[in-house]
């Protein structure tokens, strides 16, 4: 059993525990990445499945967060959120592909319902 | 943005406009401002709040900002703090939150590397990599002549950081305080920005289907098992899209 974040190890523990399970954990990733990244060629098709596997682990982040959200959004109903999210989408791609308007949409309507679910 | 592909096709690089370093630098700092900036901003307020809810202290609070810099690991590890969970626990529940940053790096580096860049550059670089700065990277990098990426991506990446580390600051300062529908909107914003980029950014058939793949396939795997659900949506959803996509290239 390893110390936890309470652990009375002294004033740094915190720090020290921060470093190793935040940023240890997280930026190790991101130098095997550059150590493979240096190895591809832009037009390998190795280099096209990494892109691909790439997206798919953002695509699977959005869903989440979308699904399973923290905070006060997590009283909405998923639907709503997922119907909100697909308005945002659907603006984006008809009012000329402008970020501004698909946020704002989708933001509209998770309001709006919410609003309208919760008075 | 260029309406350039950001598919498979080896890049054309546009004609080198001889711009000083430093001028690239400030057009990657330029870029971070608008869109991209609000949302992340936004989404870090909620971040402030969530950590101090968990009880973790101002100072810790914005380190995690600037020294992890994926929102979601930064969740987790908070969450795993919260909870109290071991050292070794909050170690692998945060490595597991983190591995889609390793392909997300090795895709960018090609794009990213100049002829002169070392390797020193391009470890501290690969710090920047998470989504925002990945999204907004994958879709101008092309456009950008070679010698001006990596400054690029750094004015981009510092902006971006700053910009977070005083949002978390004012989420940290002004949790509670605001109306549960408004912080909830401003939660809402990360995913939405995230789905809507990333759908404006894949223009090849490989990438869109990756897209679709993964936002239906994590789900689905989450049902069974909610720590590894981001790996096999990512890795099977990935390497799906791939395939078909070679299929249907080929075919054509």
């Amino acid at each position: 059993m390893t110390p936890t974040f309470a652990s009375d190890l002294g004033p740094l523990w915190p720090y020290l525990f921060i470093f190793i399970a935040g940023f240890l954990a997280t930026e190790m990733w991101r130098w095997i990445g550059v150590l493979v990244g240096a190895r591809l060629d832009e037009a390998s098709p190795v280099l096209g499945w990494v892109r691909a596997v790439a997206t798919a682990l953002v695509a699977g982040v959005i869903a989440k967060m979308l699904l399973a959200p923290g905070g006060s959004l997590a009283t909405t109903p998923a639907a709503l959120r997922v119907v909100a999210a697909g308005a945002g989408l659907v603006a984006y791609l008809v009012f000329g592909r402008r970020l501004f308007v698909g946020v704002a949409a989708a933001e509209a309507v998770l309001i709006a319902g919410w609003l309208a679910l919760d008075p | 943005m260029s309406a350039e592909s950001a598919g498979d096709a080896p890049s054309h690089e546009p004609a080198a406009s001889h711009r000083p370093r430093g001028g690239w630098f400030l057009a990657g700092v330029k870029a971070a401002v608008g869109v991209p900036g609000l949302v992340l901003f936004a989404s870090t307020v909620g971040f402030g709040g969530f950590a101090r809810e968990a009880g973790l202290p101002l100072g810790l609070t914005l380190l995690m900002t600037g020294g992890i810099w994926a929102l979601p690991s930064q969740i987790v590890l908070t969450g795993s703090i919260a909870a109290g969970s071991s050292l070794a626990a909050a170690f692998v529940a945060v490595s597991l939150s983190a591995v889609r940053l390793m392909p997300m790096t090795a895709a960018i580096m090609p794009m990213l590397r100049g002829p002169k860049t070392s390797r020193l550059r391009l470890l501290v670089l690969s710090h920047f990599v998470a989504v925002t700065a990945w999204v907004l990277a994958m879709t101008r990098l092309q456009s950008l002549p070679r010698e001006g990426r990596a400054a690029w991506f750094a004015g981009l990446g510092l902006a971006l950081a700053a910009a977070s580390v005083a949002a978390t600051g004012l989420g940290y300062w002004g949790a509670g305080e605001l109306p549960p529908v408004l912080s909830g909107a401003l939660v809402f914003m990360t995913p939405v920005y995230f789905l809507v980029s990333m759908s404006g950014a894949a223009r090849s058939l490989t990438e869109r289907l990756a897209l679709a793949i993964g936002l239906v396939l994590t789900p689905l795997v989450g049902l069974f098992d909610t720590a590894t659900d981001l790996l096999w949506g990512g890795l099977v959803g990935g390497t799906l899209a791939f395939l078909i996509g070679r299929v249907v290239g080929r075919a054509r």
